[in-house]
């Protein structure tokens, strides 16, 4: 039995879009859908532009997800630590609002007795154990990130031995940009096994700009496009159970 | 729903601080920090009882559910699993309310340091220990999760190892929640996040690798792993002498934690190494411990009886503090 699916684009890039939509204003409409945006900012040394590091954080923040500035060498436990808050964080959201419908308005997590915070805990621990995960990749291969794409590969493969230990069934799918003519390019298609990306990011075109926003926006429409097959309705992201109170 | 972890802004609480809890006003004078971790910062505070290890986090989430694992570990008989569970609240400061939750205090040395000082035969006798209580903990359906030895402690003369921190720890059968690159047998390609008695196991063998190499190494791309981690052991003579328990880690040939330790114990000790077994054994009748107390540690038997010795006192001082609490 399925307890519904959790929908996330985890956006791996490197510093600032230059061109195209605003790529927090795409990220406000995804959440809007259901979906939740991670951002994770990698570099190589030294620090990120102060600009960069705004536009990480604001994109997850409006996409309702987590996102962390690191570097290339702690990628791969910060792409599962990232994706695994973001999906409790997500999770938590739904069942705060159930426990409002159950409790009243204005209850939160924190106006309940410590001694009952346990229960909602643990109700959140499970669904994220046991739903259902469809995760589309969204990386950044401009220039820039060239040098990088090794251990973004790397942590990506690391990231499907974490999610496959989970009760509940994943899908990946993995899209690059820029592209040629067209905002993102296809690497890998929807399936359980992300370990079939090797290699993916051997061929790139890569160039000097940096179109988040129309990424984000073409990785959103390749999210409607699965859901409309999958005949789900947008707008009901997530099915819950009454949680265990 | 504004969390982010690159901020991780926490509760700042100074010495002489008084806490006072927000639901069961219970409170708790600040003396010192202690640590930080991902989760919140942690102090040494002193209650009605006395001292205590006072945790502040900034995610309700987070905390309670070290809670939900330090009040499950509670129910575990015998020697103590993890810090004793005490109380968990929320402060209000200026600034926001915190949740926080209160623990025993385990007061101790760092497990590398310990190992640096003393004796070769301690890694054995410390591993044995920590196989014990890793066993209890999967009987009750729990997997440790982030074993290293950041999250252990050394307590005592008598020595005894013991958790501090059970943030990782996961039910038997979900997909592991914390892990440290080194000790993850799935970072080293030899295994699944499952949470299962192996997945520990593993990380027990790295954390004897650890005692040897102790600023620890990455995965090299050139070797595979497991030939790489092999080298580490016979490249190093302590190890070497732990070789088949620790390779039988690594390759998961051990299903549950007794097997591990029943091999580690044959290898302890080169010289008598059947003696030292029984006195394991022994240790768990309860009922000589006065007369050894006073004995000097000076034979590797009785540091080892005084080690196992603290573990009854323990548990003996737990159950009078559960009765203190009850009446
Ligand atoms: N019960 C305790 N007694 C003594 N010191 C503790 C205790 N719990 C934690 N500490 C100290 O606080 C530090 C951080 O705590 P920890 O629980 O590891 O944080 P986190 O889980 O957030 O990483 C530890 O490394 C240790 O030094």
């Amino acid at each position: 039995m399925s307890r519904g699916t959790l929908r996330q684009i985890l956006l791996l890039t490197d510093g600032c879009s230059n061109t195209g939509e605003d790529p927090i204003a795409m990220a406000a409409l995804a959440k809007e859908e259901g979906i939740t945006i991670n951002v994770i900012g990698v570099i190589e040394q030294g620090q990120m532009s102060e600009q960069g590091i705004q536009e990480v954080e604001g994109i997850a923040m409006a996409g309702g997800g987590v996102s962390q500035i690191v570097y290339t060498q702690q990628l791969s436990q910060t792409v599962q630590m990232v994706t695994r808050k973001g999906m409790t964080q997500t999770i938590q959201g739904v069942v705060s609002k159930e426990l409002e419908g159950i409790l009243g308005k204005e209850t939160s997590m924190e106006d309940l007795e410590p001694e009952k915070r346990g229960q909602v805990t643990e109700v959140v621990d499970e669904l994220g154990e046991t739903m259902d995960l469809d995760i589309l990749i969204l990386v950044d291969t401009s220039a820039s990130m060239k040098s990088k794409l090794p251990m973004v590969q790397e942590a990506l493969t690391d990231l499907s031995v974490s999610l496959n230990a989970r009760t509940g069934d994943n899908q990946f799918s993995v899209y690059s940009f820029p592209a040629k003519r067209k905002s993102i390019e296809r690497r890998l298609n929807w399936t359980p096994k992300l370990e079939t990306l090797t290699g993916v990011f051997d061929k790139l075109s890569s160039g000097g700009v940096t179109p988040t926003g129309p990424a984000l926006q073409e990785a959103l429409n390749a999210f409607r496009k699965r859901m409309k097959k999958k005949e789900q309705p947008i707008d009901e992201g997530i099915y819950l159970e009454e949680p265990g109170m | 729903m504004k969390e982010f972890i690159s901020k991780n802004q926490v509760c700042k609480l100074h010495p002489g601080q008084q806490v006072i809890g927000k639901w069961h006003r219970k409170s708790y004078k600040i003396v010192k920090q202690l640590g930080y971790g991902a989760t919140g910062t942690v102090y040494l505070a002193h209650g009605v009882d006395g001292a205590v290890a006072l945790k502040v986090g900034a995610e309700s989430m987070a905390i309670s559910s070290e809670v939900n694992v330090l009040q499950q570990l509670s129910k575990v008989q015998g020697q103590h699993l993890g810090p004793s569970f005490i109380d968990v609240d929320d402060i209000i400061t200026s600034e926001g309310t915190y949740p926080f939750y209160v623990m025993e205090y385990l007061e101790g040395e760092p497990l590398i340091p310990f190992w640096q000082k003393h004796r070769p035969e301690w890694l054995g006798i410390l591993m044995v220990q920590l196989l014990s209580d890793l066993d209890r903990l999967h009987r009750i359906g729990w997997i440790f999760g982030d074993l290293k030895p950041e999250n252990l402690i050394v307590t005592g003369p008598p020595y005894r190892i013991r958790w501090m921190d059970v943030g990782g720890t996961t039910m038997k059968g979900r997909a592991i929640k914390e892990y440290t690159e080194f000790f993850d047998r799935g970072y080293w390609g030899l295994g699944s996040r499952k949470a299962e008695p192996s997945y520990d196991l593993y990380s027990v063998a790295m954390i004897m690798i650890n005692s040897r190499y102790p600023s620890r190494f990455d995965k090299k791309p050139s070797s595979a792993p497991y030939k790489q981690l092999q080298k580490a052991i016979v490249n190093d003579t302590i190890l070497k002498k732990y070789q088949s328990t620790i390779e039988g880690a690594l390759q998961g040939k051990f299903s549950e934690a007794m097997a591990m330790r029943k091999s580690l114990v044959s290898q302890v000790g080169s010289s008598d190494s059947r003696r030292e077994y029984k006195v394991t054994r022994r240790t768990q009748a309860p009922t000589k411990q006065r007369k050894k107390k006073k004995k000097q540690p000076a034979k590797k038997s009785s540091a080892i009886f005084e080690t196992f010795l603290v573990g009854s006192f323990l548990l003996l001082v737990y159950i009078l503090y559960w009765f203190g609490q009850m009446m």
